[in-house]
């Protein structure tokens, strides 16, 4: 597994709890428990489901979070990502295996000390919202605060500011019905965050969403997690989405990790065909790195031109390279790791245009 | 809730009934050629009629089992606990009365008047269902008071008050159970099935014996027919609650309870409210029958005039009955319209409504205030109008009926000669060994094996209580009553279907006569035919046919436009096209409208027993008025349950063989006494 983000240093202070997870399966059907380490465990899911019954949603993932990290889960539809973000709080109970969060194990823990845990430590913003039409905005917001049995005035004045933090005052007192979609999912978030927990899940936020107001709420996300810097476990099957908000991506294939790494990795190294399949729709000059396109210096190469760093996106980097006449160096700090010409730029830029 | 029919099946085509060789009618008319042979052969002899006043052993066991019920009081602890429990009625009830209805001693007057009691009620009309509604509910009281039945109509509004109580009190909890956990909806679903395919008139008898006759038995009788609806309706509206909802708010940590009273309760509110407006009409029109008993309220003028067959002084209380539907009816589906809006303070703002409340509840009190001073605000004033209205409405009806009553005895006529009699003739005056292997067979030919097994069992039952006779004499009507609705459902059902207008025209009329107790039928249908087995089975087809034609217009007009546009193609005529195409494909839901339509025909000719209808009805109604006479109506309440089943599994074994599934029909059966949802 690899190491944690190494794309951003920028931003805010760093906080929230971290996440580790291991061995995680959950299994639906009868025969749920008394498969995990028989060899029908290692079958296909489809052989599994017709040999038992039983289907498996996720099979054997392990990753880590780091605190302050955004952590983004891909997959085709099906491929277990609602399940896996569910088992996390056990709103799912899972079959096999544990998690952590911070310094509790959540799969180990009372079902008290768990709706402690979903009280303060994590929550959740989901695909449909899931608000209550009978509350107003402001108290849809609050409502994890009620549940803890805070005062009605007090949670009140707090998811106020909430509602403020999410660009929605003047709207406190409408009900979820009498807003737009974008506007409910703003609501949702605000809920989530009202809590002040250590992380938030996020399950496909904004797929039910137009593509303007996604990019709102896109944003949205980013300068949040600049103010407040949670944790963030991010499930999206838009690629575009993925690279956009995530310091790491882990796809997911029937249940199962195919890979996990910053978008460049993803991108540059497809783990296989099912990966390489899901990122050729990207545009390449937007996630690559000069690290991905460099070559080897030769040595009639003239080396006193501009100098990069290796992390430079490609696209960021293109107009600088085309428009020296020299080929430009790709540095890793002082040293010298390759370099870049008109050639390699193109290579990318162009590739884009004709796709295979 | 609309009764709506099934979709078509994919399977149904319209040459479906011909699909296993000959199609079912043939058997069934050769099965009754054989029998007509035989009956003219054998015709008089074994029918098992009783004469007069002949009781059989099974009878006179009954009866000595009611006579140790009575004996056992203080010393069986079952016996003891319902007599408490009738005890418990009684004076909470004696204690409502006088607090509105009826003198407290040692006052004159009940603690509150009528001026105070149509206040308070008004205002809490106002509290939950708007201006309009306090206006009528205001309206409705009143004119209890001015026409001369204030003491009936708040009795049985209190019945029925009470009854309602106790329903929340009981069925919130297992609506709630139905609703969060499946087993226990797989237990408590065939009880209720149960409860509603017993025809009321039934268990009035038992449950008098037990929890004792007035008051208490009419409670309890109500308690159970009233039940059903909100525990179904209600179970489903919190099983209905959005699951992403209950999702998104368990991931906030909330407890089971929280999840129950914060997100279900309040999500299901809408649909609880109209399971509680279902109960309430159920047990109005359960708290009117209940007045055989000695229930007490405005079924009892209506009762007592019908067996003098005086239907002139039937006339107003049964339209005071009318208007206290409606006024219950219109204030509760108000109230589910206005669950949301009103907590959400729509119309008035949340602070101005309070304001209005507040000082609209003052005046209430200052009402109630004037009504415990004044004499004339206490008791109603006599204003006459009573007896004047009922004279008006008794020659007005007196003048409907000598207009219609040509007509009407030529439909009489051509009913009673064309069908009845002979169909009577044919079941009643075969031997009972005939009659019984004709109506198994017949089973065997509609339904199948499965039919038959019920159908044997119910018949050895019926002969073993006794009332062979009597039992298909109630048959007759039944069969005849139910061919009635049937042609009806079908011509306006097809009406309705294929012209919109139509259908936007009639809907509203259906719905209102469902809303109108059954026992009202019997007043206007007494007018015109006397008190003769005619007029129950008019009464029983006037009540049966709204939900009958509802569910062939749904099943009609649930026919794909696909179809009907392949089959216009090929040049059909608008007969064509109704004959071979849109009812085959309906076919289902004329089987269900039959199976409805069977069960409520068969409530209502017991209900009419008491105006002419005669046998098992009337066995039952003699048991009510004599102690000695308990036995043969015990015996007769148990053979109506057991034609019930013996009707109910054939028509449920024949839908089956039409592919029309138990579920749909008891779907159709849980929604055939509501009506609309929303
Ligand atoms: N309650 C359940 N019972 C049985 N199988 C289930 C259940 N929930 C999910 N599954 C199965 O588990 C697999 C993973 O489902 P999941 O909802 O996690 O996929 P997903 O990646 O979130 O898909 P989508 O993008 O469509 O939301 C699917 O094959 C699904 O059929
Ligand atoms: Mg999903």
């Amino acid at each position: 597994m690899t190491a944690t983000t190494t794309t951003e240093t920028t931003g805010p202070a760093r906080t929230g709890a971290g996440l580790e997870v291991r061995n995680l399966w959950k299994i639906f059907g009868p025969a749920a428990d008394r498969i995990i380490g028989t060899p029908d465990a290692e079958l296909s899911r489809a052989d599994l489901k017709a040999r038992t019954g039983s289907v498996v949603g996720v099979k054997d993932v392990s990753f880590d979070v780091a605190p302050g990290e955004v952590f983004v889960v891909m997959g085709l539809s099906g491929s277990g990502k609602s399940t896996l973000v569910r088992c996390l709080t056990r709103l799912i109970e899972p079959t096999a295996g544990t998690v952590r969060i911070g310094d509790q194990d959540v799969t180990g823990c009372s079902e008290s000390q768990l709706r402690e845990l979903r009280r303060t430590q994590v929550s959740m913003v989901f695909q449909h919202f899931g608000l209550l039409p009978h509350k107003q905005v402001i108290d849809n917001v609050a409502y994890g605060l009620e549940v803890r049995g805070m005062g009605k005035k007090e949670r009140r004045a707090k998811a106020g500011e909430i509602v403020d933090l999410v660009g929605l005052s003047g709207y406190e007192q409408n009900y979820p019905d009498q807003l737009s979609g974008g506007m409910q999912q703003r609501v949702g978030l605000a809920r989530a965050l009202a809590g002040d927990p250590q992380m938030l899940l996020f399950d496909e936020p904004f797929s039910a969403l137009d593509p303007l107001i996604r990019r709102d709420m896109q944003n949205e996300v980013i300068r949040l997690h600049h103010e407040v810097g949670k944790t963030m476990v991010f499930i999206t099957h838009d690629l575009a989405e993925a690279l956009k908000l995530g310091d790491r991506i882990m796809i997911l294939r029937d249940g199962e990790v195919v890979q996990v790494g910053t978008p460049d990795e993803v991108v540059g190294a497809p783990a296989d065909d099912y990966v390489a399949d899901f990122t050729s729709e990207v545009p390449r000059s937007h996630v690559l790195t000069l690290k991905w396109v460099m070559r080897d210096p030769r040595p009639d190469d003239d080396l006193d031109g501009t100098a990069m760093s290796q992390d430079t996106i490609v696209r960021k980097a293109a107009q600088a390279v085309l428009a020296s006449d020299k080929p430009v160096r790709v540095m890793d700090g002082d040293r010298l790791v390759g370099v870049v010409d008109d050639e390699e730029i193109l290579r990318v830029v162009v590739a884009e245009e004709s796709p295979a | 809730m609309t009764t709506r029919a099934p979709a078509p099946s994919k399977e149904a085509q319209p040459d479906a009934p011909e699909r296993d060789g000959l199609p079912r009618w043939v058997p069934v008319l050769a099965i009754l050629v054989g029998w007509i042979a035989l009956w003219a052969l054998l015709r008089g002899q074994d029918t098992l009629a009783l004469a007069g006043r002949e009781r059989t052993d099974v009878m006179r066991w009954l009866g000595d089992f009611r006579d140790g019920v009575i004996a056992s009081r203080s010393t069986n602890p079952v016996v003891a606990f319902t007599n408490g429990v009738g005890e418990v009625i009684r004076s909470v009830f004696g204690w409502l009365q006088e607090l509105v209805s009826v003198p407290a001693f040692p006052r004159p007057v009940p603690q509150v008047g009528w001026l105070g009691v149509t206040a308070l009620a008004a205002w809490v009309g106002l509290a939950v269902a708007g201006v309009r509604m306090a206006l009528l509910v205001a309206a409705t009281f009143v004119s209890f008071g001015v026409l001369g039945f204030w003491e009936e109509g708040i009795d049985l509004l209190l019945v029925t008050g009470l009854s309602v109580g106790v329903v929340v009190l009981l069925g919130l909890p297992l609506a709630v159970a139905m609703g969060t956990s499946p087993r226990a909806r797989a237990v408590i679903t065939p009880v209720l099935d149960a409860m509603q395919t017993m025809p009321t008139f039934v268990y009035l008898l038992p449950i008098v014996l037990f929890f004792g006759i007035g008051v208490s038995g009419a409670v309890v009788c109500t308690l159970i027919y009233a039940l059903p609806p909100l525990i179904r309706i209600g179970g489903h509206g919190i099983r209905s609650v959005s699951p992403t909802a209950i999702e998104a708010t368990d991931s906030t940590g909330q407890t089971r309870w929280q999840r129950l009273v914060k997100v279900q309760l309040p999500m299901a509110r809408k649909t609880l409210v109209v399971g509680l407006n279902q109960s309430t009409m159920a047990a109005l029109s359960m708290a009117i029958i209940a007045s055989y008993v000695d229930g007490p309220g405005l079924g009892e003028p209506v009762l007592s005039a019908l067996i003098r067959n005086d239907v002139g002084s039937s006339l107003v209380p049964g339209l005071l009955i009318v208007l206290t539907a409606i006024m219950l009816d219109r204030t509760t589906t108000a109230a589910s319209q206005r669950a949301e809006s009103a907590a959400r303070g729509v119309g008035l703002r949340g602070r101005q409504r309070q304001v209005v409340l507040a000082v609209t509840g003052v005046v209430a009190l200052v009402c109630v205030y004037l009504s415990r001073t004044y004499f004339s605000l206490a008791q109603f004033p006599d204003t006459g109008w009573g007896p004047r209205l009922s004279e008006a409405l008794g020659s007005l009806t007196d003048a409907v009926v000598g207009f219609l009553s040509a007509p009407a005895e030529v439909f009489k006529n051509a009913v009673s000669y064309g069908l009845l009699n002979p169909l009577q003739n044919l079941l009643a005056d075969s031997p009972w060994w005939l009659a019984a292997g004709a109506i198994t067979l017949i089973a065997l030919a509609l339904g199948g094996v499965r039919a038959v097994v019920s159908t044997v069992l119910c018949l050895a039952g019926i002969l073993f209580f006794g009332l062979w006779n009597d039992t298909m004499l109630t048959l007759t009507m039944v069969l005849v009553a139910t061919l009635l609705v049937m042609a009806i459902a079908v011509v306006v059902g097809v009406w309705m279907a294929r012209r919109p207008r139509v259908d936007l025209l009639l809907r509203p009329l259906l719905d209102a006569g469902q809303t109108i107790p059954a026992f009202c039928y019997l007043i206007p249908v007494l007018a015109l035919f006397d008190p003769t087995r005619f007029t129950a089975i008019f009464a029983a087809v006037v009540y049966a046919a709204p939900p009958a034609i509802k569910l062939v217009a749904d099943g009609v007009k649930a026919v794909p436009e696909t179809t009907l546009e392949a089959s216009r193609s090929t040049g059909t005529n608008a007969w064509q096209e109704i004959t071979q195409v849109q009812l085959p494909i309906a076919r289902g839901s004329l089987v269900l409208a039959a199976n409805q339509g069977l069960l409520y025909v068969l409530a209502m000719i017991v209900i009419g027993g008491l105006v002419g209808a005669g046998a098992l009805g009337y066995d039952v109604v003699l048991g009510f008025a004599r102690s000695e006479e308990w036995g043969l109506g015990a015996a007769a309440g148990i053979t109506i349950v057991l034609l019930g089943i013996m009707l109910d599994r054939i028509a449920q074994a024949a839908a089956a063989r039409q592919g029309v599934s138990k579920r749909q029909s008891l779907l159709a059966r849980a929604r055939g006494g509501t009506r609309r949802a929303a």
